[in-house]
Protein backbone atom coordinates (compact mmCIF):
# COMPACT_ATOMS: atom_id res chain seq x y z
CA UNK A 1 0.00 0.00 0.00
CA UNK A 2 1.38 3.83 -1.16
CA UNK A 3 2.04 5.71 2.05
CA UNK A 4 -0.01 8.84 0.88
CA UNK A 5 1.16 10.92 3.69
CA UNK A 6 4.83 10.80 2.52
CA UNK A 7 3.62 12.39 -1.13
CA UNK A 8 4.68 15.83 -1.87
CA UNK A 9 1.55 18.03 -2.30
CA UNK A 10 1.39 18.55 -6.17
CA UNK A 11 1.84 14.40 -6.20
CA UNK A 12 -1.46 14.26 -3.84
CA UNK A 13 -3.00 17.14 -5.69
CA UNK A 14 -2.40 15.60 -8.85
CA UNK A 15 -3.08 12.08 -7.48
CA UNK A 16 -6.47 13.47 -6.02
CA UNK A 17 -7.75 15.02 -9.74
CA UNK A 18 -6.79 11.41 -11.46
CA UNK A 19 -9.40 9.51 -8.65
CA UNK A 20 -12.20 12.25 -9.72
CA UNK A 21 -11.52 11.01 -13.31
CA UNK A 22 -11.38 7.67 -12.47
CA UNK A 23 -14.59 8.11 -10.37
CA UNK A 24 -16.09 10.08 -12.79
CA UNK A 25 -15.56 7.67 -16.01
CA UNK A 26 -16.51 4.84 -13.95
CA UNK A 27 -19.77 6.21 -13.08
CA UNK A 28 -20.55 6.91 -16.97
CA UNK A 29 -19.59 3.83 -17.99
CA UNK A 30 -21.79 1.75 -15.02
CA UNK A 31 -24.70 4.39 -14.89
CA UNK A 32 -24.53 3.89 -18.81
CA UNK A 33 -24.73 0.13 -18.60
CA UNK A 34 -27.79 0.34 -15.85
CA UNK A 35 -29.41 3.26 -18.66
CA UNK A 36 -29.20 1.09 -21.12
CA UNK A 37 -30.99 -2.26 -19.66
CA UNK A 38 -33.40 -0.35 -17.61
CA UNK A 39 -34.40 2.94 -19.73
CA UNK A 40 -36.20 1.46 -22.33
CA UNK A 41 -38.93 -0.44 -19.27
CA UNK A 42 -38.74 3.00 -16.94
CA UNK A 43 -39.43 5.36 -20.40
CA UNK A 44 -42.73 2.65 -21.02
CA UNK A 45 -43.83 2.80 -17.04
CA UNK A 46 -43.38 6.59 -16.90
CA UNK A 47 -44.96 6.99 -20.04
CA UNK A 48 -48.29 5.04 -18.59
CA UNK A 49 -47.71 1.92 -21.04
CA UNK B 1 -22.65 4.38 10.71
CA UNK B 2 -20.68 6.15 8.93
CA UNK B 3 -19.25 5.86 5.42
CA UNK B 4 -16.43 7.85 3.99
CA UNK B 5 -16.10 9.52 7.21
CA UNK B 6 -19.74 11.49 7.14
CA UNK B 7 -23.02 9.61 8.52
CA UNK B 8 -25.69 8.29 6.43
CA UNK B 9 -27.69 11.53 6.61
CA UNK B 10 -24.65 13.88 5.13
CA UNK B 11 -23.95 10.80 2.71
CA UNK B 12 -27.66 10.81 1.29
CA UNK B 13 -27.98 14.32 1.38
CA UNK B 14 -24.98 14.84 -1.07
CA UNK B 15 -26.22 12.03 -3.14
CA UNK B 16 -29.43 13.74 -3.33
CA UNK B 17 -28.33 17.29 -3.76
CA UNK B 18 -25.66 15.63 -6.20
CA UNK B 19 -28.74 14.34 -8.25
CA UNK B 20 -30.52 17.54 -8.66
CA UNK B 21 -27.50 19.46 -10.02
CA UNK B 22 -26.67 16.78 -12.02
CA UNK B 23 -30.20 17.24 -13.59
CA UNK B 24 -29.90 20.80 -14.10
CA UNK B 25 -26.08 20.57 -15.61
CA UNK B 26 -27.25 17.51 -17.58
CA UNK B 27 -29.95 19.72 -19.06
CA UNK B 28 -28.99 22.93 -19.11
CA UNK B 29 -25.08 22.26 -19.73
CA UNK B 30 -24.59 25.03 -16.75
CA UNK B 31 -25.31 25.15 -13.18
CA UNK B 32 -22.59 23.51 -10.74
CA UNK B 33 -20.23 25.61 -9.13
CA UNK B 34 -22.65 28.49 -8.15
CA UNK B 35 -25.18 25.91 -6.23
CA UNK B 36 -22.38 23.27 -5.02
CA UNK B 37 -19.79 26.28 -3.31
CA UNK B 38 -22.63 28.42 -1.21
CA UNK B 39 -24.83 25.39 -0.29
CA UNK B 40 -21.08 23.85 0.91
CA UNK B 41 -20.30 27.45 2.93
CA UNK B 42 -23.55 27.55 4.02
CA UNK B 43 -23.37 24.07 6.00
CA UNK B 44 -20.03 25.29 7.70
CA UNK B 45 -17.53 23.90 5.63
CA UNK B 46 -14.31 26.50 5.71
CA UNK B 47 -14.52 28.97 2.54
CA UNK B 48 -11.42 27.29 0.96
CA UNK B 49 -12.17 24.03 1.12
CA UNK B 50 -16.25 24.76 -0.01
CA UNK B 51 -14.70 26.38 -3.03
CA UNK B 52 -12.05 23.72 -4.11
CA UNK B 53 -14.76 21.16 -3.54
CA UNK B 54 -16.72 23.03 -5.58
CA UNK B 55 -14.32 22.94 -8.60
CA UNK B 56 -13.59 18.83 -7.87
CA UNK B 57 -16.85 18.28 -8.17
CA UNK B 58 -17.15 21.04 -10.93
CA UNK B 59 -14.50 18.87 -12.71
CA UNK B 60 -15.85 15.41 -12.16
CA UNK B 61 -19.43 16.54 -13.43
CA UNK B 62 -17.88 18.25 -16.37
CA UNK B 63 -15.94 15.73 -17.35
CA UNK B 64 -19.13 12.71 -17.73
CA UNK B 65 -20.89 15.60 -19.75
CA UNK B 66 -17.54 16.40 -21.72
CA UNK B 67 -17.52 12.38 -23.06
CA UNK B 68 -21.42 12.66 -23.48
CA UNK B 69 -21.31 15.60 -25.93
CA UNK B 70 -18.37 13.94 -27.77
CA UNK B 71 -19.88 10.99 -28.33
CA UNK B 72 -22.53 13.37 -30.20
CA UNK B 73 -19.83 15.73 -31.97
CA UNK B 74 -21.32 18.53 -29.89
CA UNK B 75 -17.37 20.18 -29.16
CA UNK B 76 -15.84 22.52 -31.41
CA UNK B 77 -12.28 22.15 -30.68
CA UNK B 78 -11.32 25.45 -32.15
CA UNK B 79 -13.50 27.59 -29.96
CA UNK B 80 -12.74 25.79 -26.90
CA UNK B 81 -9.07 26.41 -27.25
CA UNK B 82 -9.20 30.09 -27.83
CA UNK B 83 -11.31 30.09 -25.07
CA UNK B 84 -9.23 28.32 -22.81
CA UNK B 85 -5.49 30.55 -23.55
CA UNK B 86 -7.85 33.54 -22.92
CA UNK B 87 -10.05 32.49 -19.98
CA UNK B 88 -6.62 31.00 -18.34
CA UNK B 89 -4.95 34.57 -18.87
CA UNK B 90 -8.68 36.39 -17.35
CA UNK B 91 -8.82 33.98 -14.60
CA UNK B 92 -4.77 34.94 -13.39
CA UNK B 93 -5.94 38.58 -13.76
CA UNK B 94 -9.28 38.21 -12.07
CA UNK B 95 -7.48 36.55 -9.18
CA UNK B 96 -4.28 39.36 -8.66
CA UNK B 97 -7.89 41.43 -8.92
CA UNK B 98 -9.07 40.23 -5.62
CA UNK B 99 -5.82 40.13 -4.13
CA UNK B 100 -5.89 43.54 -5.15
CA UNK B 101 -8.81 44.28 -3.37
CA UNK B 102 -8.04 42.01 -0.18
CA UNK B 103 -5.33 44.51 0.41
CA UNK B 104 -7.46 47.58 0.33
CA UNK B 105 -10.23 45.42 2.69
CA UNK B 106 -13.09 45.47 0.02
CA UNK B 107 -12.86 42.30 -1.27
CA UNK B 108 -16.11 40.56 0.18
CA UNK B 109 -18.18 44.08 -0.80
CA UNK B 110 -17.15 43.94 -4.24
CA UNK B 111 -17.21 40.50 -5.11
CA UNK B 112 -20.84 39.68 -3.46
CA UNK B 113 -21.97 43.02 -5.50
CA UNK B 114 -20.33 41.36 -9.07
CA UNK B 115 -22.27 38.49 -7.93
CA UNK B 116 -25.47 40.37 -7.02
CA UNK B 117 -25.37 41.94 -10.57
CA UNK B 118 -24.00 39.97 -12.77
CA UNK B 119 -26.56 36.57 -12.52
CA UNK B 120 -29.57 39.42 -12.06
CA UNK B 121 -28.31 40.52 -15.25
CA UNK B 122 -28.18 37.18 -16.62
CA UNK B 123 -31.39 36.02 -14.93
CA UNK B 124 -33.31 39.24 -16.57
CA UNK B 125 -31.88 38.35 -20.03
CA UNK B 126 -33.24 34.59 -20.10
CA UNK B 127 -36.10 35.88 -18.72
CA UNK B 128 -37.05 38.49 -21.16
CA UNK B 129 -35.54 35.68 -23.80
CA UNK B 130 -37.72 33.08 -22.20
CA UNK B 131 -41.07 35.50 -22.59
CA UNK B 132 -40.17 36.50 -26.49
CA UNK B 133 -42.11 34.43 -28.83
CA UNK B 134 -40.22 32.30 -31.43
CA UNK B 135 -36.55 33.29 -31.96
CA UNK B 136 -35.53 36.37 -30.31
CA UNK B 137 -34.89 39.07 -32.96
CA UNK B 138 -32.15 40.82 -30.31
CA UNK B 139 -29.93 38.05 -30.00
CA UNK B 140 -30.20 37.15 -33.68
CA UNK B 141 -29.24 41.14 -34.88
CA UNK B 142 -26.37 40.93 -32.23
CA UNK B 143 -24.77 38.39 -33.13
CA UNK B 144 -24.62 38.66 -36.64
CA UNK B 145 -23.17 42.40 -36.17
CA UNK B 146 -20.59 40.29 -34.56
CA UNK B 147 -20.05 37.97 -37.19
CA UNK B 148 -19.85 41.28 -40.04
CA UNK B 149 -17.28 42.28 -37.99
CA UNK B 150 -13.64 40.95 -39.72
CA UNK B 151 -10.74 41.52 -37.15
CA UNK B 152 -8.47 38.74 -38.41
CA UNK B 153 -7.82 36.14 -38.22
CA UNK B 154 -11.16 35.05 -38.91
CA UNK B 155 -12.71 31.12 -38.10
CA UNK B 156 -14.87 29.17 -39.43
CA UNK B 157 -16.59 27.19 -36.32
CA UNK B 158 -19.14 23.82 -36.47
CA UNK B 159 -22.79 25.35 -37.21
CA UNK B 160 -20.74 27.27 -40.62
CA UNK B 161 -20.68 30.36 -38.17
CA UNK B 162 -18.07 32.54 -39.25
CA UNK B 163 -16.46 34.46 -36.39
CA UNK B 164 -13.35 36.96 -35.20
CA UNK B 165 -11.18 34.87 -33.31
CA UNK B 166 -9.81 38.26 -31.77
CA UNK B 167 -13.21 38.64 -30.90
CA UNK B 168 -13.70 35.26 -29.25
CA UNK B 169 -10.61 35.73 -27.31
CA UNK B 170 -11.35 38.85 -25.72
CA UNK B 171 -14.75 37.99 -24.99
CA UNK B 172 -13.32 34.72 -23.09
CA UNK B 173 -10.56 37.03 -20.99
CA UNK B 174 -13.43 39.31 -20.00
CA UNK B 175 -15.03 35.69 -18.79
CA UNK B 176 -12.22 34.45 -17.15
CA UNK B 177 -11.29 37.90 -15.58
CA UNK B 178 -15.26 37.76 -14.16
CA UNK B 179 -14.73 33.65 -13.42
CA UNK B 180 -11.15 34.34 -11.50
CA UNK B 181 -13.02 37.17 -9.40
CA UNK B 182 -15.88 35.28 -8.39
CA UNK B 183 -14.76 31.78 -7.95
CA UNK B 184 -17.40 30.12 -10.50
CA UNK B 185 -16.70 28.17 -13.46
CA UNK B 186 -18.06 30.77 -15.94
CA UNK B 187 -20.78 28.71 -17.68
CA UNK B 188 -23.37 30.84 -16.97
CA UNK B 189 -21.69 33.90 -18.53
CA UNK B 190 -19.90 31.88 -21.60
CA UNK B 191 -22.98 30.33 -22.47
CA UNK B 192 -25.07 33.41 -23.50
CA UNK B 193 -21.89 34.88 -24.71
CA UNK B 194 -21.45 32.20 -27.57
CA UNK B 195 -25.04 31.55 -28.14
CA UNK B 196 -25.99 35.14 -28.12
CA UNK B 197 -22.66 36.81 -28.72
CA UNK B 198 -21.13 34.79 -31.08
CA UNK B 199 -24.01 33.02 -32.62
CA UNK B 200 -22.69 29.22 -31.97
CA UNK B 201 -25.57 26.88 -32.35
CA UNK B 202 -26.81 25.55 -28.67
CA UNK B 203 -26.06 22.45 -28.53
CA UNK B 204 -22.27 23.22 -30.07
CA UNK B 205 -22.31 25.77 -27.57
CA UNK B 206 -22.87 23.70 -24.74
CA UNK B 207 -20.72 20.87 -25.26
CA UNK B 208 -17.88 23.32 -25.82
CA UNK B 209 -18.61 25.02 -22.48
CA UNK B 210 -18.76 22.09 -20.88
CA UNK B 211 -15.25 20.55 -21.97
CA UNK B 212 -13.91 24.33 -21.27
CA UNK B 213 -15.03 23.88 -17.90
CA UNK B 214 -13.63 20.44 -17.28
CA UNK B 215 -10.13 22.13 -18.24
CA UNK B 216 -10.61 25.05 -16.54
CA UNK B 217 -12.07 22.51 -13.43
CA UNK B 218 -9.30 20.41 -13.19
CA UNK B 219 -6.86 23.28 -12.97
CA UNK B 220 -8.72 25.15 -10.17
CA UNK B 221 -8.99 21.76 -8.55
CA UNK B 222 -5.48 21.04 -8.48
CA UNK B 223 -4.20 24.67 -7.16
CA UNK B 224 -6.78 23.49 -4.13
CA UNK B 225 -5.66 20.15 -3.70
CA UNK B 226 -2.25 21.26 -3.65
CA UNK B 227 -3.11 22.72 -0.22
CA UNK B 228 -5.28 20.44 1.08
CA UNK B 229 -8.67 22.20 0.51
CA UNK B 230 -10.84 19.59 -1.49
CA UNK B 231 -12.67 17.33 1.13
CA UNK B 232 -12.44 13.84 -1.25
CA UNK B 233 -16.39 12.10 0.95
CA UNK B 234 -17.86 15.19 -0.11
CA UNK B 235 -17.02 15.20 -4.14
CA UNK B 236 -17.44 11.53 -4.11
CA UNK B 237 -20.63 11.48 -2.75
CA UNK B 238 -21.75 14.42 -4.95
CA UNK B 239 -20.34 12.92 -7.77
CA UNK B 240 -22.52 9.34 -7.38
CA UNK B 241 -25.70 11.29 -7.35
CA UNK B 242 -25.05 14.32 -9.79
CA UNK B 243 -23.33 11.29 -13.06
CA UNK B 244 -27.35 9.75 -12.86
CA UNK B 245 -29.09 13.13 -12.74
CA UNK B 246 -26.52 14.25 -15.87
CA UNK B 247 -27.90 11.63 -17.78
CA UNK B 248 -31.33 12.43 -16.16
CA UNK B 249 -30.72 15.84 -17.64
CA UNK B 250 -29.50 14.90 -21.04
CA UNK B 251 -32.31 12.89 -21.57
CA UNK B 252 -34.81 15.24 -20.66
CA UNK B 253 -33.16 17.66 -22.96
CA UNK B 254 -33.91 15.56 -26.24
CA UNK B 255 -37.77 15.19 -25.00
CA UNK B 256 -38.61 18.87 -23.79
CA UNK B 257 -38.26 22.45 -25.26
CA UNK B 258 -35.66 24.46 -23.43
CA UNK B 259 -37.59 27.25 -24.09
CA UNK B 260 -40.17 25.96 -22.00
CA UNK B 261 -37.95 25.85 -19.37
CA UNK B 262 -36.16 28.67 -19.50
CA UNK B 263 -38.42 30.99 -17.32
CA UNK B 264 -37.53 28.08 -14.92
CA UNK B 265 -33.68 29.08 -15.11
CA UNK B 266 -33.88 32.56 -15.12
CA UNK B 267 -35.72 32.37 -11.70
CA UNK B 268 -32.93 30.23 -10.62
CA UNK B 269 -30.59 32.96 -11.47
CA UNK B 270 -32.58 35.98 -9.79
CA UNK B 271 -33.07 33.50 -7.23
CA UNK B 272 -29.01 32.78 -6.60
CA UNK B 273 -29.08 36.90 -7.14
CA UNK B 274 -31.58 38.18 -4.42
CA UNK B 275 -30.18 34.95 -2.24
CA UNK B 276 -25.59 36.39 -2.44
CA UNK B 277 -27.55 40.18 -1.49
CA UNK B 278 -29.95 38.63 1.18
CA UNK B 279 -26.82 36.99 3.11
CA UNK B 280 -24.56 39.91 2.55
CA UNK B 281 -27.18 42.58 4.04
CA UNK B 282 -27.50 39.51 6.91
CA UNK B 283 -23.86 39.79 7.61
CA UNK B 284 -23.33 43.48 7.83
CA UNK B 285 -26.40 44.27 9.51
CA UNK B 286 -26.39 40.90 12.10
CA UNK B 287 -29.84 39.73 10.51
CA UNK B 288 -29.42 35.96 11.08
CA UNK B 289 -32.88 35.81 9.12
CA UNK B 290 -31.76 36.53 6.29
CA UNK B 291 -28.91 33.89 6.05
CA UNK B 292 -31.90 31.31 6.58
CA UNK B 293 -33.50 33.35 3.27
CA UNK B 294 -30.44 32.55 1.36
CA UNK B 295 -30.20 29.29 2.24
CA UNK B 296 -34.07 28.93 1.37
CA UNK B 297 -33.48 30.38 -1.97
CA UNK B 298 -30.35 28.49 -2.93
CA UNK B 299 -32.09 24.66 -2.17
CA UNK B 300 -35.88 25.85 -3.14
CA UNK B 301 -34.61 26.86 -6.59
CA UNK B 302 -32.50 24.40 -7.53
CA UNK B 303 -35.23 21.50 -6.36
CA UNK B 304 -38.31 23.16 -7.72
CA UNK B 305 -35.97 23.40 -11.10
CA UNK B 306 -34.86 20.13 -11.48
CA UNK B 307 -38.50 18.95 -10.32
CA UNK B 308 -39.88 21.35 -13.38
CA UNK B 309 -37.39 19.77 -15.89
CA UNK B 310 -38.35 15.79 -15.01
CA UNK B 311 -42.06 16.88 -14.75
CA UNK B 312 -42.22 17.98 -18.55
CA UNK B 313 -40.01 15.51 -19.53
CA UNK B 314 -42.73 13.24 -17.80
CA UNK B 315 -45.56 14.77 -19.70
CA UNK B 316 -44.06 15.06 -22.71
CA UNK B 317 -43.74 10.77 -22.30
CA UNK B 318 -47.31 10.59 -21.45
CA UNK B 319 -48.26 12.98 -24.54
CA UNK B 320 -50.31 14.97 -21.60
CA UNK B 321 -50.32 18.76 -21.74
CA UNK B 322 -53.76 19.26 -20.06
CA UNK B 323 -53.01 17.91 -16.43
CA UNK B 324 -52.97 20.92 -13.64
CA UNK B 325 -49.03 19.77 -13.28
CA UNK B 326 -48.00 19.56 -16.89
CA UNK B 327 -49.38 23.14 -16.89
CA UNK B 328 -47.75 23.68 -14.10
CA UNK B 329 -44.23 22.72 -15.49
CA UNK B 330 -44.93 24.66 -19.07
CA UNK B 331 -45.50 27.89 -17.16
Amino acid sequence: MIDTLSLPPTAKAIGLIGAVLLEAIVLHVSYGAITSALGPNVKRALGGE
Amino acid sequence: MELLGLSLLLVSFFVGFGLLIGILFGFFGMGGSFLVTPALLVMGYPSRVAVGSGLAFVFGTSVIGALRHRDHGHVDYKLAVIMTVAMTLGIEVGKRVVDALHATGNADFVISVAYVGLLATVGLFTLRDARATGASSTSVDLSERVQALEIPPMVTLRGDVRVSASLIFGIGLVVGVLSGLLGVGGGFLLMPAMMYGLGVPAAIAVGTDILQITISGAFGAFVYARDGFVAIPVVATLLTGSALGARIGAGASNLVDEDDIKGYFATMLLAGSVAVAAKRVGAVYDIAALNTVSIALIFGATVVVSGAIVLAAVCQLRDDSTGFWCRLAAT
